[in-house]
């Protein structure tokens, strides 16, 4: 028994250790900056122009699929959240968040889901589908401009640590972590393009490479594939942790999606 | 098919307008490979049409190197008061159309 907790004594020690360690690197908050601001003027001015930014076309799926009545029930989003403009305002600032049935971190996109399963009576939405993207964006476009605000609750913050493990954890045959890009190399060239901050306030985004729209763990696995790592699959409990890792250390920069990005 | 079109409302006569027109399609090259080994057959947008009271004044012809959900923006002369219309045609019969009105002081 001693033995025991002697060793999850070592095991905090270590946590705290890694932690500690993971700060030095940490960007302060007015260095913090939107992936935005690393984009050229062309760019900027295409994800500001709502008659230009092409991630508006599945905000305008995404309303047409809110008054849709879906599912055992027959009942569409809007019939129990109403007018989105009004319902939905600022409430991706503060995804993902901790649901207290389960106790874990739930996304948008998790959180779509499970309204559908367990309001509409309806089939989940395949990850990344069109559907899925439009109803999650249409949703995060109501917070544009509303800053990122995650809580500091114990709960949270003991996920948001998990997360933090991820983002600094080596890994891949490149033996390289989120950490050494995004925290100590941000600014600066991999190859011809600038290495963003890494925040996820304007998912889900319109990416030129991709041509079409796609969600923040899309990017992830994307990312993860780049350092030659085993992408988490969809819906991972890395994936969720990493999100609301990444969510509060971008705390404070402002929603956008759609965002646009190269 | 979701369509955004940017036609400034109210505009002084003689005054150079820009409209932007942006339009939500997959522009399937024919050249990409499926994951089943087969190629993916090509699915694009054709022509693109606008007329401004009936008069055609921009056209044009797209091809499979144009990226998916294309963005067109042109400028024309506003000349009167009256719609301006917007056709896009393509492969497996695909045809969007989109009307936005302007007036002319």
């Amino acid at each position: 028994m001693i033995g025991e907790l002697r060793h999850w004594s070592g095991a905090g020690a270590l946590v705290c250790f890694l932690a500690a360690a993971s700060l030095a690197g940490e960007i302060s908050t007015d260095e913090r900056r939107s992936d935005y601001e690393f984009m050229s003027p062309g760019l900027q001015r295409m994800q500001d122009d709502d008659s230009v930014n092409p991630g508006m076309l599945s905000v305008l799926d995404g309303k047409t699929l809110w008054q849709r009545k879906e599912g055992t029930e027959n009942k569409a989003c809007a019939d129990c959240h109403g007018d989105a403009t009004t319902s939905m305002k600022s409430v991706a600032a503060r995804y993902p968040m901790i649901d207290p049935k389960l106790s874990r971190p739930v996304d948008l996109e998790g959180r779509i889901n499970a309204c559908r399963i367990t309001h509409q009576g309806a089939a989940p939405l395949a990850f990344e589908s069109k559907a899925l993207l439009a109803l999650t964006v249409y949703v995060a476009h109501q917070s544009k401009g509303f800053s990122v605000d995650i809580p500091d609750d114990a709960t949270t913050m003991q996920f948001i640590n998990a997360g933090r493990m991820v983002f600094v954890q080596r890994q891949g045959q490149l033996n390289l972590s989120c950490a050494e890009c995004h925290d100590d190399n941000w600014g600066r060239k991999l190859a011809g393009a600038t290495i963003p901050q890494g925040h996820p306030n304007g998912y889900p985004v319109y990416r030129l490479e991709w041509q079409s729209l796609g969600s923040v763990q899309r990017r992830l696995r994307n990312c993860l594939f780049g350092m030659r790592a085993e992408p988490y699959t969809y819906g991972a409990p890395e994936m969720t942790t990493l999100e609301l890792f990444l969510a509060w250390r971008g705390r404070g920069l402002m929603i956008e999606a759609p965002a646009v990005r190269p | 098919m979701a369509t955004l079109i940017n036609v400034p409302a109210k505009v002084k006569r003689g005054e150079v307008i820009e409209i932007k027109t942006l339009i939500s399609h997959p522009m399937e090259s024919g050249y990409r490979v499926g994951t089943n080994g087969k190629v993916i057959p090509r699915d694009i947008i054709r022509r693109f049409v606008c007329t401004y009271n009936g008069e055609e004044i921009f056209h044009a012809e797209l091809s499979p190197a144009i990226a998916a959900n294309p963005f067109i923006a042109f400028f024309t002369v506003a000349t009167e008061t009256g719609s301006i219309e917007f056709k896009w045609t393509g492969d497996n019969g695909f045809a969007a159309s989109e009307r936005a009105s302007i007036t002319v002081e």
